[in-house]
C-alpha cells in the first residue's frame, strides 16, 4: 500500500537544540493513527512540518507520492491536507456558520469572487450547515465562534479542516482542555469520519488513543522510539519506562 | 458587514448619503466645492477603509497612491497636452494601480513595524521626487494650468464647482458601489477571516500573499483615481497631496468614522472637513491640538468612532443578519 | 550620532514593551526646547542645562506613561500608531503656542564656538564634542545593559516578557524605568542635538521617518543596531546631499526599502 503521507529522514534543529531527529514516518490511506510522546517530544513540531508551516533543516515529504518539503501551506491544503490546531484556532468574532464557510469556499475556490453576496452563494451555505448538522452544531450555526462552550469550540475546528475535504486530516489534541463531559462526544464524532480520510491524532489522553487508534507511533525526544498496533504499544516496556519514568509503579 | 450570514441587500438607510449629497447639491451652492473636496476624502477613506478595516494592513504610505493619480493626471495634460478628463483618470489609475502591485508584492511579505516602515518610506520617496523633479511636478510650487475639457463634451468645469461636486458625486457613487459588492461577496468574507486569523486563513489553503496583493492594488487604484479627481477639480496639484501628512490625515478621517464599517469613510471625512472648514479658519493654532486630543480620546475611549457609539446607542443600526442562515 | 541617542530610546521601547510610540520625537523636542529655554533664558550653564533636560523628560513621560501608554499595551498596533500620532499633533501644536514657529535658539557657550584641530584637520569644537559625547553614551548604555542587573532585567524582559514576570522582575515597573530611559535620552538628543538639528513645532513630525528608519534598520530590542544605522544613514544622508544633491534623501530612502527588503528584522533585530 503507498503512503499517503510519508516523511524520510526528517530532521528539524533550532540552533544547537535538535527537535526532530531523522523521523520516517508513513501514514497510510485510510488510517487510523496515533502520535504520542511525552512533552516536550516534538510532536506538535513534527505536526508544523507536516503541513508547512515550519521548514524542516533536512529530510523529505511526501504526500500523495509527491514532494511536497517545498511546498506552501496553502499549496498542500489544495493537495488535500488537513489540520487542526492544539489551541483553538478560529475566526472568533464571526458566527460558526462563516468560520465552516471560508473553509469550503477556499476548497471550492470560490473565495475570489468579487461580485455576488456570500449569503448567495447556496451551495457553500448549504454545504457547511450539512457539515454542522453532521457535528450537532446545526443550532450554533449563527453563533459567533468565541460564545461557544470550549467544547463546542473544538468540534468547530474540527468542522473547518473537514470544510477542506481532506484526504489526511492532522488532529493536533482535539480533546485538549475539554472538560471531559464533552470529551465523549468528540470522540464519537471522530469515530464517525469517513474511512476514506486517513487521520492522524495527537493525543496525551490514552483513553482516546487506545480507543481510536490502529497504529500508534511514539516520539521521544525527536526521535520514533517505536511503532505499532495498540496492544504491542501497551505491553513495551520501554514506552512504559517512558511515561511512567523511574521508581513509578506500573 | 461581510459574511456568509448577512443579508447583502441595500438597506433603506444606505440611500441617505445620496439624498443628503444631493440635498446639498441644490441647497448648498456656496459650499459646493467643499462639498466636492469631501467627496474625494470620502473615496480616498473607502480606499484606505479596504484594506485596513477589512485586511487589517496598517498603513502610513496610502498617499502614495493619492499623490501619484493627483500628479499623473495633473502631467498628462500638462506635458501630454490630454485634457480629456476620463481618460487623465484612466491613466491615474493605472499608474496607481502599477504602483499599488509592484510595491504590494514587495512589501506585503512583512508585517507590523517593517511594513509600517516601508509604507512611509514610500510615500516619502515620492514626496522627494515630486520635490526635486520642478521640471514635471512643478516642485514646491505645485502644477498649476492643469486643464480638463468639458466631461462628454458637454459638461464644463464651471466655477461654481456644480460640475465638479456631480462629477465627484457620480465617482464615489461608482467606487461605493464596487466596494460594497466586494465587501458582502465570498472575498470580502475572507478579506475578514484574513484579518480575524491569519494562520487560520493559511490552514484553510488560502493563498494569503497574493490575495493581501490583490486588494492593496485595488485600494491603490480607487486612492488614485480620488487624487485624480483632486487634481482635476482645483486643476492644480500641490505637494501636500504626497508624504506623512495626508496619509495621517485620512487614518484620522477613518477612525473618527469608524473603520470596516463601509459608512465610517463616509461620515469620518465630513465630520474632520466641515470641522477643518470651519474651525481651522477661527483657530488655526488650535487644529491639530484639537484633533490631536480627538485622536487620543476616539483610542482610548471610542475605539469604532462615531459609528462605534451610533452602534452603542442606536440598536437598530446594525447589519440585519440573513434571514436563511437561520431559517433551518 | 545625534540620531542615534534620540533614537536608541525609540528602539528599546518598541522591542521591550512591544509598543508603536511614534511620538518618540515629542520627547526629543521636548528636550531641546527645555534645554534651550534653560540655556538661553535662564542663563543656566550647559552642562547642567542638559542634565535637566534630560530629567525634566524623563519624568514627563514617567507620566505620560501611567496615565495613557499604559492603557493601550495590550490594544494592538492601530490603536497605539493612532495614539501616537495623536500625541503628535497635540505636542506640535502647544509647542507652536508656546514657542512660535521659529527653531528654538541655542547659545552654545564659548568654548564650543571656534575649531579643534584634530590629526592635521579642522573640525567644528560642537561637532566633535557631540561624537565623544554620543560614544560615551552609547558605552554608559552597553555597560549598563550589558553588566548591570538592571541590564540583564531588561534584556530579559525583551526576550520573554511572561517568563520574566514569572521569575519575579516586576515588569511593569522596569517597563516605566525604561521607557522613562528612553524618553529622557531621546530628550537629551534633543538637547544636545539643538544646533545641528533645529528643535521647532514640526520637529516630530519632520524626522519621524528619519527616527523609525533608524530603528526598524537596526532592529527592535537591540542597543547595537540603531547605532549602526545612525551611522550608516548620518553617513549616507552627508555623502548624497553632498556629491548628488538632486536626489536628495532618496537615496536614503531607496536603501532604507532595499535593507528592510532583505533583512525585515533590521540588522540586529531581536523580535519576531
Amino acid at each position: 500500500m503507498a503512503a499517503i503521507l510519508e516523511t524520510q529522514k526528517l530532521c528539524k534543529s533550532f540552533g544547537a537544540l535538535t527537535v526532530a531527529d531523522n523521523i520516517g514516518f508513513r501514514l497510510e490511506p485510510g488510517a487510523r493513527h496515533a502520535l504520542i510522546g511525552p512533552n516536550g517530544a516534538g510532536k506538535t513540531t513534527f505536526v508544523n512540518m507536516l503541513t508547512g508551516a515550519i521548514a524542516p533543516t533536512s529530510g523529505k515529504i511526501f504526500l500523495n507520492d509527491q514532494e511536497v518539503t517545498q511546498t506552501s501551506q496553502a499549496a498542500r491544503v489544495k493537495r488535500g491536507l488537513g489540520r487542526t490546531f492544539q489551541i483553538t484556532t478560529l475566526f472568533r468574532s464571526l458566527p460558526v456558520l462563516d468560520n465552516v464557510a471560508l473553509a469550503v469556499a477556499e476548497r471550492r475556490g470560490d473565495a475570489q469572487r468579487m461580485w455576488r453576496s456570500a449569503s448567495s452563494h447556496r451551495e457553500i451555505i448549504d454545504e457547511s450547515q450539512d457539515l454542522l448538522a453532521t457535528l450537532g452544531l446545526a443550532d450554533d450555526a449563527a453563533t459567533a465562534a468565541q460564545d461557544l462552550p470550549y467544547g463546542k469550540q473544538r468540534l468547530v475546528e474540527i468542522a473547518i479542516a473537514l470544510g477542506l475535504k481532506p484526504r489526511v486530516l492532522l488532529l493536533d489534541e482535539p480533546a485538549a482542555g475539554v472538560p471531559s463531559a464533552d470529551t465523549e462526544r468528540i470522540l464519537q464524532h471522530l469515530e464517525k469520519l469517513s474511512s476514506e480520510i486517513a487521520i492522524l491524532i495527537i493525543e496525551h489522553d490514552m483513553d482516546i488513543v487506545f480507543r481510536f487508534a490502529q497504529v500508534i507511533t511514539v516520539l521521544v525526544q525527536g526521535q520514533v522510539l517505536v511503532e505499532g498496533p495498540p496492544e504491542a504499544i501497551a505491553a513495551d516496556k520501554r514506552v512504559r519506562d517512558v511515561y511512567l519514568g523511574e521508581g513509578e509503579h506500573a | 458587514m461581510s459574511g456568509y450570514s448577512v443579508d447583502p441587500r441595500i438597506r433603506w438607510t444606505e440611500w441617505l448619503p445620496w439624498i443628503i449629497a444631493l440635498a446639498a447639491f441644490f441647497l448648498l451652492p456656496e459650499y459646493l466645492s467643499l462639498g466636492a473636496r469631501i467627496l474625494i476624502f470620502i473615496l480616498f477613506a473607502l480606499s484606505l477603509d479596504l484594506i485596513l478595516g477589512y485586511a487589517g494592513i496598517i498603513t502610513l504610505g496610502h498617499s502614495a497612491f493619492f499623490g501619484l493619480g493627483a500628479y499623473t493626471a495633473g502631467i498628462v495634460s500638462t506635458q501630454l497636452g490630454i485634457n480629456e478628463p476620463f481618460t487623465q483618470l484612466a491613466a491615474a489609475a493605472a499608474a496607481a494601480a502599477l504602483l499599488g502591485v509592484v510595491t504590494g508584492a514587495i512589501i506585503l511579505r512583512t508585517r507590523a513595524l517593517t511594513l509600517l516602515m516601508l509604507t512611509l518610506a514610500i510615500t516619502a520617496i515620492l514626496l522627494e521626487v515630486a520635490n526635486k523633479a520642478t521640471w514635471l511636478t512643478g516642485g514646491a510650487d505645485g502644477l498649476s494650468g492643469v486643464r480638463v475639457d468639458p466631461i462628454l463634451g458637454a459638461f464644463r468645469f464651471d466655477m461654481y464647482g456644480k460640475t465638479a461636486f456631480l462629477y465627484c458625486l457620480a465617482a464615489l457613487f461608482i467606487g461605493w458601489l464596487v466596494v460594497r459588492r466586494m465587501i458582502y461577496s465570498p472575498f470580502g468574507a475572507m478579506l475578514t477571516g484574513l484579518r480575524e486569523n491569519t494562520t487560520r486563513m493559511h490552514a484553510i489553503g488560502a493563498p494569503v500573499y497574493w490575495r493581501l496583493v490583490l486588494v492593496y492594488t485595488i485600494s491603490a487604484t480607487m486612492a488614485g483615481i480620488a487624487g485624480a479627481l483632486l487634481t482635476q477639480t482645483n486643476q492644480f496639484v500641490g505637494l501636500n497631496v504626497l508624504g506623512l501628512e495626508p496619509s495621517g490625515d485620512i487614518l484620522v478621517m477613518l477612525i473618527l468614522g469608524g473603520v470596516g464599517r463601509l459608512y465610517g469613510a463616509f461620515i469620518g471625512p465630513v465630520v474632520y472637513l466641515v470641522a477643518q472648514d470651519t474651525l481651522a479658519k477661527q483657530f488655526p493654532e488650535y487644529w491639530y491640538f484639537g484633533i490631536g486630543v480627538l485622536l487620543i480620546v476616539v483610542v482610548l475611549f471610542a475605539r469604532g468612532g462615531i459609528l462605534g457609539l451610533i452602534d452603542k446607542w442606536l440598536p437598530f443600526s446594525k447589519p440585519r443578519s440573513s434571514a436563511r442562515a437561520s431559517a433551518r | 550620532m545625534i540620531l542615534y541617542v534620540i533614537s536608541v530610546g525609540l528602539s528599546v521601547t518598541m522591542g521591550l514593551m512591544g509598543f508603536v510610540n511614534l511620538a518618540h520625537g515629542v520627547f526629543a523636542m521636548a528636550g531641546g526646547f527645555i534645554f534651550a529655554s534653560l540655556l538661553g533664558r535662564f542663563g543656566v550653564p550647559y552642562p547642567l542645562a542638559l542634565v535637566a533636560a534630560f530629567v525634566a523628560v524623563a519624568i514627563g513621560s514617567i507620566f505620560l506613561e501611567r496615565l495613557l501608554y499604559s492603557r493601550l499595551y495590550a490594544a494592538g498596533e492601530l490603536a497605539q500608531v493612532l495614539f501616537t500620532i495623536g500625541l503628535i499633533f497635540v505636542s506640535v501644536a502647544v509647542a507652536r503656542l508656546i514657542y512660535g514657529t521659529l527653531a528654538a535658539p541655542v547659545f552654545l557657550p564659548e568654548y564650543f564656538k571656534g575649531q579643534v584641530h584634530v590629526l592635521g584637520r579642522d573640525f567644528p569644537t560642537y561637532r566633535v564634542f557631540l561624537i565623544i559625547f554620543s560614544s560615551v553614551i552609547i558605552f554608559l548604555l552597553w555597560f549598563g545593559v550589558e553588566r548591570t542587573r538592571w541590564g540583564a532585567m531588561v534584556r530579559a524582559a525583551v526576550d520573554n516578557r511572561a517568563m520574566a514576570q514569572s521569575v519575579g522582575i516586576n515588569t511593569r515597573r522596569l517597563f516605566t524605568l525604561t521607557f522613562a530611559l528612553g524618553s529622557g535620552l531621546a530628550g537629551l538628543g534633543g538637547a544636545v542635538g539643538a544646533d545641528i538639528i533645529p528643535v521647532q513645532w514640526g520637529y516630530p513630525l519632520e524626522h519621524l521617518v528619519y527616527f523609525l528608519i533608524v530603528v526598524a534598520v537596526g532592529g527592535l530590542g537591540s542597543l547595537r543596531g540603531p547605532f549602526v544605522a545612525a551611522l550608516l544613514i548620518g553617513i549616507a544622508d552627508t555623502a548624497c546631499k553632498y556629491w548628488v544633491p538632486q536626489f536628495g534623501a532618496f537615496l536614503v530612502y531607496a536603501a532604507t526599502i532595499a535593507l528592510l527588503l532583505w533583512r525585515p528584522m533590521g540588522l540586529f533585530g531581536t523580535r519576531t
